[in-house]
């Protein structure tokens, strides 16, 4: 069953996901190492009450030549500088998992997850090239398909350091002198076949109690999280991907090119190719908000997806129409809430309580 | 001359200092307490809010330590979190060198410096036990001598990742097309690290973000007169402390660094009251909420490596010898001490020349700098401190959090500004600004 109501998180990259979105969009080049340039936008997105804004991460410069967008701030802590200053938007930073340590991440998203009250989420991908690897010097860039699995073991020791905390293991219990219970606490204790963890975490359990966890779903080895991202480029293959993952919501991606006629959209994306040719990722849709809108439905409808995560060519340009004016037309047809109905990043997802793999009490 | 007096404020966290039995004490954890503190130090125009780190649960006796607060958020994403709700406040975070990686830390403390628009320092630890490295994947245990090898190798390599965009590098030349030119390169070849690549952040604002150095021995104190711009020390006291900073401050030459190059910043408690003898009263009285009975006995089995629990705390200390062959007790605390039968023979001659019971020995023998009085007499003893060269200032460390530091504010502060020694407008927008 496809539901009424469609799923929307939105990519705030640089100026946009175009290479040249830089030259046409009103940010300033140096604006996108600052934190207000990604406030607004998250602000924007806010306002629209999408479910979340998405930061892409590399431990390596973006390729590419002079022309392109090079250089870029940590996700995690950009999002980090957003999150006491929004109220309701998720907020999923892209968390690189081959040379970062599983236990850091799982206390950053947990931290996150706290400055945020409950809106962090995160987009666990490997780190897959020689760049990556010669910036580490310890080992070499991992083949395609252990990248993987050791990603989907990362996620899995990030979850039980999120559950090593029961709830209410706090007890500052003056009487006795205990500020915790220890009995509520866990080693994790983790062994797998790329590393082994201790445990438990130094942070309590996050407000969530799981944060979002979010992978790719165009490998071939992603393993089932709360969210998959899709990023095929057609709806055989999204259905595809949709039907793989049972157990997760499942985005598309869509990157867009909006203007008020179809024929000026279409200009718009000979303009920004013409600077820079490009094959944008995901879908892709070149049009107006009105079609944007009509379009939307229709594809969740027949690929069985959830949502789509969307990829504005340039910012704020197409995210200004996005919540302007394709949302708008999307709740007058009933597939768009109208305004947030829940606080943390997993109600608007509709995801359920996360239930804690080690308590002892059901629930908690 | 009237030298001018830093100061920073340490969140009150993980350790028997912080009395979280008090009916004021808030979460560690929730992110409001954080935001509390920083208001608070930034409203008094402090020069930073500092974070220490610890990335295991502190055990004693084989079990996770329960009488003490638990549990704290990761230090960068904190950091960056604060940056939103600040405006000149610099931010310090502990990081350790053995359990994160070059690339990794120069992009997390620039990202925080970017973020914050020139406020990030970074306090460099070396953790030196496998008991922490069994929470990473990398493992991580160094010998002594290894551990500031890998330590200033380190820091070495992440300035080379700072200045790897020249000044210009960033072009942003909408018109012609060219966003950066060369951006990021370099090469470290060295005995701990053989790196090369490109590095993803712009020069910071700051250009280096301020390096601050916690560690006490001689090669610890070495790297600091080498390297850092901040100390941050356990050497409080008035002697103790000027000991401290005519030995550090001498080793700069060496590295054609002038003594103001190198702030000595060491900890300090301070308990205010109406009048000084009110102060004296509170004091005493959180002493003995910082060092309760169960804390007492850790505190004695840490030294003695024996389970002392039967040993009455308010008795005389146990008879017994520490047990010379076993393994620490106690995991997770800094050990400053190397001699554990030497430290028992201090602590039972003072026991016995004072007439202390277990709880009052710890208290007395693991008191730290404390300045105790009314806020004119406290106002008086920092400046007189730093005035005789006993220290440049001090990182402030509340029993309380989050409001700890509200008091100090209110009322030291404007002293401290009325006698011309503490600055009452920030000095510009970055840290450095603040404290050179
Ligand atoms: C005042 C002070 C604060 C410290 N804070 C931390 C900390 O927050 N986290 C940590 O892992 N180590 C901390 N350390 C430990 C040092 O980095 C170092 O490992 C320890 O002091 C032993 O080195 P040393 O022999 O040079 O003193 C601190 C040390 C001092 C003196």
């Amino acid at each position: 069953m496809v539901s009424a109501e469609l799923h929307l998180g939105v990519a705030i990259d640089g100026a946009g996901y175009h290479p040249a979105a830089w030259r046409v969009s009103a940010a300033e080049p140096a604006a996108l190492f600052t934190s207000g340039h990604y406030l607004q936008y998250a602000k924007l997105a806010e306002a629209a009450s999408l479910d979340f804004v998405t930061l892409d991460d590399s431990l390596a410069l973006q390729s590419g030549g002079e022309e392109v967008v090079r250089g870029r701030l940590d996700a995690l802590l950009t999002l980090s500088a957003i999150a006491p200053v929004t109220s309701r938007i998720g907020l999923v930073p892209t968390v690189t998992t081959t040379h970062t340590e599983p236990f850091h991440v799982s206390t950053s998203v947990a931290t996150l997850d706290y400055a945020s009250r409950g809106r962090a989420g995160v987009l666990a991908v490997p780190s897959r090239t020689d760049a990556e690897a010669a910036h580490f010097g310890r080992r070499p860039a991992p083949a395609e398909a252990a990248a993987e699995a050791e990603n989907a073991e990362v996620l899995d020791v990030v979850t039980r350091l999120w559950d090593s905390w029961e709830d209410d293991a706090i007890v500052r219990d003056a009487a006795t002198g205990r500020f915790i219970d220890r009995d509520k606490l866990h080693y994790v204790d983790f062994e797998g076949g790329f590393f082994s963890v201790k445990g438990p975490s130094i942070t309590p359990r996050p407000p969530q109690g799981h944060p979002v966890t979010a992978v790719y779903g165009d490998s071939p080895h992603a393993v089932a999280a709360d969210l998959v991202v899709t990023r095929a480029d057609h709806l055989d293959a999204v259905r595809a991907a949709a039907a793989r993952f049972p157990g997760a919501k499942v985005l598309a991606t869509v990157s867009i090119v909006l203007a008020e006629t179809a024929q000026t959209a279409r200009d718009r994306r000979r303009e920004l190719d013409a600077l820079t040719p490009f094959e944008p990722v995901g879908l892709s849709f070149v049009g107006t908000p009105a079609q944007l809108a009509a379009e939307l439905p229709r594809w969740a409808a027949e690929t069985g997806v959830a949502g789509f995560h969307l990829r504005p060519a340039v910012l704020p340009d197409d995210l200004d129409l996005l919540a302007g004016e394709v949302v708008p037309a999307l709740r007058a047809a009933g597939a768009f809430r109208s305004a947030y109905r829940g606080e943390t990043l997993r109600e608007h997802l509709g995801l359920g309580r996360a239930v804690n793999q080690y308590a002892v009490t059901p629930g908690a | 001359m009237t030298k001018q007096i830093k100061l920073a404020a340490y969140f009150p966290g993980v350790n028997n200092t912080t009395v979280w039995s008090d009916p004021a004490s808030g979460s560690q954890i929730d992110f409001a307490s954080f935001e509390h503190l920083a208001r608070t130090a930034e409203r008094g125009k402090l020069d930073f809010l500092f974070l220490a780190e610890g990335l295991r649960l502190r055990e004693h006796a084989g079990k996770i330590l329960d009488t003490d607060v638990v549990g704290r958020p990761n230090t960068t994403a904190v950091l960056a979190a604060l940056s939103a709700v600040t405006t000149h406040l610099g931010l310090a975070g502990t990081l350790s060198s053995t359990f994160n990686e070059p690339y990794e830390v120069a992009r997390q403390v620039a990202s925080i410096d970017h973020l914050s628009g020139g406020r990030a320092a970074w306090n460099v630890v070396t953790s030196p036990d496998a008991w922490t490295g069994q929470n990473f994947r990398r493992g991580g245990f160094l010998e002594r001598e290894d551990r500031y090898a890998r330590a200033e190798e380190f820091l070495a390599t992440v300035r080379e990742l700072w200045d790897s965009w020249q000044p210009g590098t960033l072009l942003g030349d909408k018109e012609n097309g060219v966003f950066a030119r060369d951006p990021g390169k370099f090469v470290h070849s060295g005995p701990q690290f053989d790196i090369h690549g490109e590095f993803t952040l712009p020069r910071t604002p700051q250009g280096q973000p301020v390096v601050i150095q916690a560690g006490d021995s001689g090669e610890g104190r070495e790297f600091a007169a080498k390297a850092a711009d901040v100390i941050f020390s356990r050497h409080g006291t008035l002697e103790d402390g000027q000991a401290f900073f005519h030995d550090v401050k001498r080793r700069l030459s060496a590295y054609g660094r002038e003594p103001g190059e190198l702030l000595i910043m060491p900890a300090a408690a301070f308990v205010l009251g109406d009048t000084d003898a009110e102060a004296a009263e509170r004091a005493r009285e959180i002493r003995y909420q910082q060092v309760r009975p169960a804390t007492a006995i850790q505190f004695l089995e840490q030294v003695w490596s024996r389970d002392l629990s039967a040993y009455d705390v308010d008795g005389p200390l146990p008879d017994i010898d520490p047990d010379p062959d076993a393994a620490p007790l106690t995991w997770g605390r800094v050990r400053h001490e190397k001699d554990p039968a030497a430290l028992a023979a201090k602590w039972r001659a003072l026991a016995e020349e004072k007439k202390l019971s277990i709880r009052e020995l710890v208290i007395e023998a693991t008191a730290r700098q404390q300045f105790v009085g009314s806020p004119a007499t406290v106002a008086g003893a920092i400046d007189e401190y730093v005035q005789s060269d006993a220290a440049d200032g001090f990182v402030l460390a509340p029993h309380l959090t989050p409001g700890g530091l509200d008091e100090f504010v209110e009322k030291v502060v404007p002293h401290l500004q009325e006698r011309g020694v503490f600055r009452t407008e920030y000095a510009g927008p970055t840290l450095r600004d603040q404290l050179f």
